[in-house]
């Protein structure tokens, strides 16, 4: 099967109101730029979206909440977002917050077919309400179960045609916990090269987890904290 | 009394050569000015990076490069970039040696208020409650008293929690405490501060078990 999509509109072809998404990416740093402007013109609702962040006002997830697509948010800190903000307090938005790591586990337990695991944050706070928990050697953990979403939205800095991909520096992130996690993942690269000419060594999502895959134009890769020192 | 960078000054004095750190936002981060000469430790940022450096001359930012209060920075020889999984692995795993973050209140048996103010809209906890939950060592940075001058150490916390029975150590703007089965043990005070002004800042049980040093830097 083919895995080379021509551009985003494409590849979310079949991305359709109330879908579970997973968006990869540490605030606005390895966003899927290009599958959420897609998914802003294709103009699909209701979105349940997994993501640590919800990008700014008019960047990244920003964009999405601006157009009123998404029904839930599930991330771990979503201060940088005046229209989040907005929608959340009239009861427009539904908001779920969960520990990063938590966040982030719960992602991989999906790619790696583990139903649940066993996490310690949390554990005697609000997060813990209605949870099952264990104790092991002595200590309490939290069970919390694998993510499941229809379709996970990652970036990436090189993909081959096979779906291989490889990260760039920090912007690695959540991206291939999310791309083990879909149901249906969704890759776009800033740079699409033929099977065979990254070195297998290098690679850090299989391309096994990758079912499309684009080269993504036009990167904005916007800083959001832009700190300095004198040289 | 201190200033932020004095307690992020004294703080700095914990750290031990090999140590494996991360810095929370706000004066925990001020921490890395203070590092002494002859210790070297690593920096570790939960969103996916050990061998933090300093913020790029200016031209040099990438935007790729950030770190977890989403600010430009670099990275230092020996430095490694993992996924969110691994990072906060590590942190689970003990691997991390030290913690530093900041508090809202912190109560005498060591549990940690710090994300949410009931009725203030709430941003979200982050990478704290992992932070906590897991740390060995885990030092709070924070003032002694709150704006409306109100204690900040407490018997119990007031607001929801982060993370319980979990600080070890608290360094404010006027002493050094550890946390102990029976609460907050004062072990140093900011110079020209008496145990008299601690003793009324500090709501929750003060054992003051012999003479008060100052603070050395």
């Amino acid at each position: 099967m083919k895995k080379v999509y021509k551009n985003a509109g494409e590849a979310i072809f079949d991305i359709s109101d109330g879908n579970t998404l997973m968006l990869g990416g540490f605030g606005l740093c390895g966003i899927p730029e290009n599958c959420i402007t897609a998914l802003e013109k294709k103009g699909v609702k209701d979105l349940i979206c997994i993501s640590n962040n919800a990008g700014v006002d008019d960047f990244g997830i920003g964009l999405l909440l601006k157009n009123k697509q998404v029904k839930k948010m599930i991330a771990s800190y979503v201060g940088e977002n005046a229209e989040f903000e907005r929608q959340l307090l009239n009861g427009e938005l539904d908001v779920e917050l969960i520990p990063q790591g938590t966040l982030a586990t719960r992602c991989m337990a999906a790619g790696y077919g583990i139903p649940a695991i066993y996490t310690p944050a949390g554990v005697g706070t609000e997060v813990a309400e209605g949870k099952e928990s264990r104790v092991f050697k002595g200590k309490e953990y939290l069970m919390e179960y694998a993510f499941e979403a229809d379709f996970a939205l990652v970036k990436a800095w090189k993909g081959d045609t096979a779906g291989n991909l490889i990260y760039k520096e920090t912007a690695r992130n959540f991206n291939p916990l999310m791309a083990m996690a879909g149901q249906v993942t969704i890759a776009e690269v800033e740079e699409l090269v033929e099977a065979g000419e990254l070195n297998p060594n290098e690679i850090h999502t299989p391309g096994i987890y990758v079912h499309r895959i684009f080269q993504g134009n036009s990167y904005e890769k916007r800083i959001e904290q832009r700190t300095v020192r004198k040289g | 009394m201190l200033d932020k960078n004095q307690i992020a000054q004294r703080i700095a004095k914990e750290l031990k050569d090999g140590f494996y750190v991360n810095l929370g936002i706000g004066i925990p981060t001020l921490v890395a000015n203070y590092i002494p000469e002859g210790i070297n430790v690593t920096l570790q940022s939960e969103n996916g990076l050990l061998g933090m450096g300093p913020f790029p001359l200016e031209g040099e930012e990438d935007a790729d490069l950030i770190n977890a209060g989403k600010q430009t920075i670099t990275t230092l020889p020996g430095s490694s970039f993992f996924d969110s999984a691994m990072s906060f692995g590590m942190i689970r795993a003990g691997k991390v040696d030290l913690t530093v973050l900041g508090a809202m209140e912190v109560s005498e048996n060591g549990d940690i208020a710090s994300w949410k103010i009931p009725g203030k809209l709430v941003k979200g906890m982050g990478g704290a409650m992992d932070l906590v939950a897991s740390a060995k060592n885990i030092i709070v940075a924070m003032m002694h008293t709150n704006s409306k001058d109100e204690s900040k150490l407490l018997k119990r916390c007031k607001l929801p929690l982060t993370g319980i029975n979990c600080v070890k150590k608290i360094v404010t703007n006027l002493a050094v405490l550890e946390i102990t089965d029976k609460g907050f043990r004062l072990l140093e005070k900011a110079p020209g501060v008496s145990v008299e002004e601690i003793k009324s800042k500090t709501e929750g049980n003060l054992i003051i078990d012999s003479e008060i040093p100052d603070m050395e830097f």
